[in-house]
């Protein structure tokens, strides 16, 4: 139920996302003066128009296909350094472990949103940078789990076996602790996923990260702002897609982490 | 337990140390530092009077001595905009913060704690399956769009509400309940899982084979021992609260540590930025220091870890 709930939202987001240029009969940046603030049902305009005229279906579509790809990297970036970083600190130990495990403790010293916020507010705004930061304050958990699970499956008695059988270091580490680690590092990935996006939306919220004109959901929220008072559809349906975009996401996360690693808490 | 409580004091100062390393590595490792710390309009011959004024042209190991030296002693210099002691504006900020957090931690105890409670002893029923529906909804819901939502309904429609800023008790409302929705979720869930892995003991079992009332099994049995997750798992939660006071102090306007941050990241005020980061994480870090602490003493298994 879960399962197919999660999975079924999640598939909508990914379907609009893609399909957002055939889905939205305008452009997400095209201004209309003379349509601006349109209600939602407008005519031409299932979900209204903002302030400049511009087509709100349109805008937060686009702003699901930015999303998407802001996450998708995040966490495949995240997964990589921190994957890697967690191999080498659970299977070298000594003192590879003990600095990976030092920054890691460094890094969870700040609220996770604060962290990105303050290292986007140094690298930079735009795309690139927000990905940067995010990563940067991000991968701290993938480290952690997968230095967790090398320790406990590097003893096993296969590994050992390999061990014993004169397989190489490298070998070792890629061909048979790895396979046994990559379900977890999949079940964190999907765990992080709405992490990220929803921090991202945050931060441009506040004025770092995507920049308008972009349609990205959080700097659409921002501008919003200043229209609460004629035009609530503004901050309604960007909000709602991010909120079904995580719910989604969040309930195909516990539901694969149920499957593969019911005891791994993130 | 000393034992334990002098190496956790120890992994403290390391991890604070280390942090404020890493907030002036981020601050002076990635670019220019000048750039930061020089206000907007100035003139493009008066850069190097003012890298020169701020010490940019010593060598780094200098400066980050002097930084360290000056950081414990709370002095991370003026802040740009208002001119005055950077580490001041931030004490002038906690109260609100305090304030803030503390009403969201109470509104929390209040409605997740008895919520996962009773959706754990009515397992399966038609409660726990609303109370689980609320908890995934409240967990996937971002802060600020909540807020934007409330501010519509309560402010600008029915007009119960003021928009933002401090002062009434009814500006306290808004920005807890937005603070309280998201880790609510987290505390309930938590507290639902707790209560559940308690009930499958057999002292539980035994409790119940001796005849004791339901409501003396639940309460005594059941609640004192699933206590220790729950307030190990809510109060590293609750640090989250002050990343949560970053965005939610944004949007009501309530004049905290959250909106300071953000307000002197927007105007590049690096001097308050760096006093404000590094006493987040100080405090942060000491909460986490003081759930430890009682986790130990709640359950004397953990110390020999």
């Amino acid at each position: 139920m879960k399962a197919w709930l999660g999975l079924s939202v999640t598939l909508i987001i990914v379907v609009a996302a893609a399909g957002a240029p055939w889905i939205a009969a305008h452009d997400p940046l095209l201004a209309d003066f003379a349509a601006g603030l349109k209600p939602p049902g407008t005519p031409g305009h299932p979900l209204g128009t903002d302030q400049l005229g511009r087509d709100l279906l349109a805008r937060v579509l686009y702003g699901a296909r930015l999303a998407l790809f802001i996450g998708a990297c995040t966490v495949i970036v995240t997964g990589i350094v921190g994957g890697l970083l967690g191999l080498l600190a659970g299977f070298v130990e000594r003192w590879p472990s003990a600095v990976v495990m030092r920054i890691a403790d460094v890094q969870l010293s700040f609220p996770f949103i604060l962290l990105a916020l303050t290292i986007n507010a140094i690298v930079g705004l735009g795309l690139r940078n927000i990905i940067l930061s995010l990563s940067a304050a991000g991968w701290v958990v993938y480290a952690r789990v997968v230095r967790g699970e090398v320790l406990s499956v590097k003893q096993r008695d296969y590994v050992h076996a390999a061990a014993a059988l004169g397989v190489g270091r490298a070998r070792l580490l890629f061909r048979h602790v790895l396979p046994n680690v990559a379900p977890s590092i999949v079940v964190v990935a999907s765990l992080q996923f709405s992490q990220f996006v929803v921090a991202e939306a945050a931060i441009s919220f506040l004025g770092f990260g995507v920049q308008p004109p972009t349609p990205a959901w959080g700097s659409m929220l921002s501008e919003s702002r200043d229209f609460l008072y004629v035009a609530w559809w503004l901050a309604a349906f960007p909000g709602l897609a991010l909120a079904l975009t995580a719910l989604g996401v969040n309930l195909l996360g516990d539901w694969l982490r149920d499957t593969f690693d019911p005891k791994l808490r993130v | 337990m000393r034992r334990y409580l002098l190496a956790r004091l120890a992994q403290t100062v390391l991890v604070v140390f280390l942090s404020l390393t890493a907030v002036f590595g981020m601050v002076r490792l990635t670019g220019d530092p000048v750039l930061l710390f020089m206000p907007m309009d100035i003139q493009a011959k008066d850069v190097e009077e003012f890298r020169e004024r701020l010490g940019f042209n010593d060598p780094l190991a200098v400066q980050y001595t002097r930084f360290l030296a000056a950081a414990v002693r709370g002095d991370f210099g003026d802040s740009l905009r208002y001119r005055r002691d950077a580490f001041g504006l931030v004490l002038e900020r906690l109260p609100a913060t305090l304030l803030l957090a503390g009403a969201a931690l109470g509104l929390t105890l209040v409605v997740a704690v008895p919520l996962g409670v009773l959706s754990a002893v009515r397992r399966d029923t038609a409660f726990d399956h609303v109370g689980t529906v609320v908890t995934v909804l409240g967990q996937a819901t971002p802060g600020f769009w909540l807020g934007l939502m409330l501010i519509y309904v309560f402010a600008v429609q029915l007009r119960w509400l003021p928009t933002g800023g401090m002062g009434t008790a009814a500006h306290v409302v808004m920005p807890a309940v937005v603070l309280a929705a998201f880790y609510s979720a987290r505390v309930a869930r938590l507290t639902r899982s707790a209560v559940l892995d308690t009930l499958g003991e057999d002292y539980v079992l035994t409790a119940r084979a001796k005849g004791l009332a339901e409501t003396r099994v639940i309460g005594k049995h059941t609640l004192r021992n699933s206590a220790i997750p729950i307030v190990t798992l809510a109060g590293l939660e609750a640090g989250q609260l002050l990343g949560g006071a970053v965005v939610t102090e944004t949007i009501f306007a309530w004049p905290g540590l959250g909106r300071l941050t953000v307000q002197a990241l927007l105007n590049r005020d690096f001097p308050v930025v760096m006093a404000a980061v590094s006493f987040t994480s100080i405090v942060y870090t000491l909460m986490n220091l003081l759930v430890d602490v009682a986790y130990g003493w709640l359950d004397p298994r953990v110390r020999k870890t």
